[in-house]
């Protein structure tokens, strides 16, 4: 039953206040991820932030992030993903939550 | 000079919310902090809000509150490939002037609060987000750091509803990291129509809502369910699974969502509407098990920040607004009786808890996490057989119906043999009882 399903349509609904070269999320180690097996990150996300990339690691854009904090909780045994939150006023701005 | 606070509640969701008003009310000099851009920029919910809790803190909340629609009909379906069967609790005495459950937008709610907070002297500030805790050389908590200029705050007492995620709290080294088969990741789009369509497919009048939850072959077999809600000129439909389940399966939280909306009994009532929103969030799902502790010196954890929900009743903001209200009384109580915020003196917000529903809830249902998490079946084989089971019992065609009976028993023993279906039932039962 499954669809195709661009999620760049879903996310161009949504508002969002973007705090340009200051992503508040960022991966630790390149290397890290060439060598992760699964990858749980680049399924895992709800905004698909996260993409495998010809190097066989993985490229990050957080421009989309929903702040729901997944990719964290994916990674936690390898620990490769530092996760802050914005800046006060910036990132994913829910108008209805 | 520095200024300080009685105490400083960190974030504007229903937890904080609640004790930032309470607080506040009472006279108290309280500073409520959200990094959003306007109260509720950050929040996610459903969603419903549930009347008894909100009333305990602001009794004449109808007044003004911007709520949807009261329900007065609650669907459990489970969803096979191409049906579902269901279960639906409709009645007019949920027509009352005092409604019990509304279908809210959470953004709309959260600005309400943030007036209603003002109203009684509460400070609100947003765009600040609070960095690290400050703790003394004791370790006792007396302040905040925020990413503001000069940006440090001081206070009696800090209260933590920053959520979910509840990143002061791990940072300080007070909570773990969520395990993954402890926290759900749940995805939801927000989908305009005109409110007179709402009221035909739903039947309802005009403020009525209807409200359905959902299991079954949509979450793929992961541990999860689904909803959808009736709002005054939009629906909300969402979706959401165990994150250790996403891990494990490769079927990405917006496909499945995908998927939901184009389910055949699903999409002719939400054919034609507009989709305006797609948030994520996570949701506690670990139970009475996982709740963190709770309070120490200079500091209390409220809300989701706590683990504050009861999945199986799908209840969680009210468990929030109970808790910041508790944890609000607390430091009312401990003021008036000239005592400090020590975590011997908080522990009397712990005892609220405990008395309260919300620990009791937890308690009682705390097999039901390990159990669902563990036994995956509930979410796949047994709706696949249940809706197997409807369609050959009300397919007429002169099949006897012992017959019939014997083929739909053989249908379950086949799938989870004799002593699987006897400890399926005991399970069940030992996680709810």
């Amino acid at each position: 039953m499954s669809i195709m399903v661009k999620v760049e349509e879903k996310l161009y609904q949504n508002r969002y206040i973007v705090d340009e070269s200051r992503p508040h999320i960022q991966i630790k180690s390149v290397e890290a991820c060439q060598t992760c097996e699964k990858q749980a990150c680049t399924f895992c996300c709800p905004a698909a932030c996260y993409s495998k990339n010809e190097t066989g690691g993985v490229t990050l854009v957080t421009d989309g992030c929903l702040e729901c904090g997944t990719c964290r909780v994916v990674c936690q045994d390898k620990g490769n993903i530092a996760w802050d939150y914005p800046r006060g006023g910036y990132g994913i701005s829910y108008k209805f939550g | 000079m520095v200024e300080k606070f009685d105490a400083i509640v960190i974030g504007a969701g229903p937890s904080g919310n609640a004790a930032t008003y309470t607080l506040a009310k009472q006279g108290l000099k309280v500073l409520q902090l959200e990094r959003g851009e306007y109260p509720g920029a950050k929040n996610v919910q459903g969603g419903i809000m549930y009347s008894h809790e909100l009333e305990k803190i602001i009794p004449d909340f109808r007044d003004d509150c911007p709520t949807e629609r009261h329900i007065i009909e609650q669907r459990v379906w489970l969803l096979g490939e191409d049906s579902y069967v269901g279960t639906n609790y409709r009645s007019e005495a949920f027509n009352s002037d005092r409604p019990n459950r509304y279908t809210i937008i959470r953004a709309n709610i959260d600005k309400w609060w943030g007036e209603q907070i003002r109203k009684v002297g509460g400070l609100q500030i947003c765009e600040t987000t609070v960095t690290e805790l400050i703790r003394d050389p004791s370790g006792k908590v007396t302040g905040v750091r925020t990413d503001r200029e000069g940006g440090e705050i001081h206070a009696d007492v800090v209260i933590m509803a920053d959520g979910v995620n509840a990143l002061l709290a791990k940072r300080a080294g007070l909570q773990d990291e969520a395990a993954p088969e402890n926290v759900a990741l749940a995805v939801k789009e927000i989908l305009f129509i005109d409110p007179e369509l709402i009221q035909q497919r739903f039947g309802i009048k005009e403020d009525e809502g209807v409200v359905i939850e959902i299991m079954g072959k949509v979450t793929k077999g992961m541990v999860g369910t689904a909803f959808l809600y009736t709002n005054k000129e939009s629906l909300t439909i969402g979706i959401g699974c165990l994150i250790s389940d996403f891990k494990n399966g490769s079927c990405p939280p917006y496909r499945m969502l995908e998927d939901l909306k184009n389910h055949p009994v699903i999409k002719p009532l939400i054919e034609g509407a507009e989709m305006k929103e797609y948030a994520a969030h996570m949701i506690p799902e670990g139970g009475y098990k996982a709740v963190p502790q709770l309070y120490g010196d200079g500091w209390m954890v409220v809300g989701d920040a706590a683990h504050f929900n009861n999945a199986a009743h799908r209840e969680g903001s009210n468990l929030a607004m109970a808790s910041g209200r508790m944890a609000a009384e607390t430091v009312i109580e401990l003021k008036a009786a000239g005592k400090g915020y020590s975590a011997s003196n908080l522990a009397a917000y712990k005892k609220k808890l405990d008395d309260s529903f919300v620990m009791k809830d937890l308690k009682k249902y705390r097999e039901l996490p390990g159990i669902m998490h563990g036994n995956k079946q509930f979410f796949g084989a047994y709706p696949d057989e249940i809706t197997a089971a409807a369609h050959n019992w009300f397919t007429v065609d002169s099949i006897d119906k012992k017959t019939k009976e014997k083929q739909i028993m053989k249908s379950f023993i086949k799938r989870r043999s004799v002593m699987g279906l006897v400890g399926d039932a005991i399970k069940l039962v030992r996680a709810v009882r």
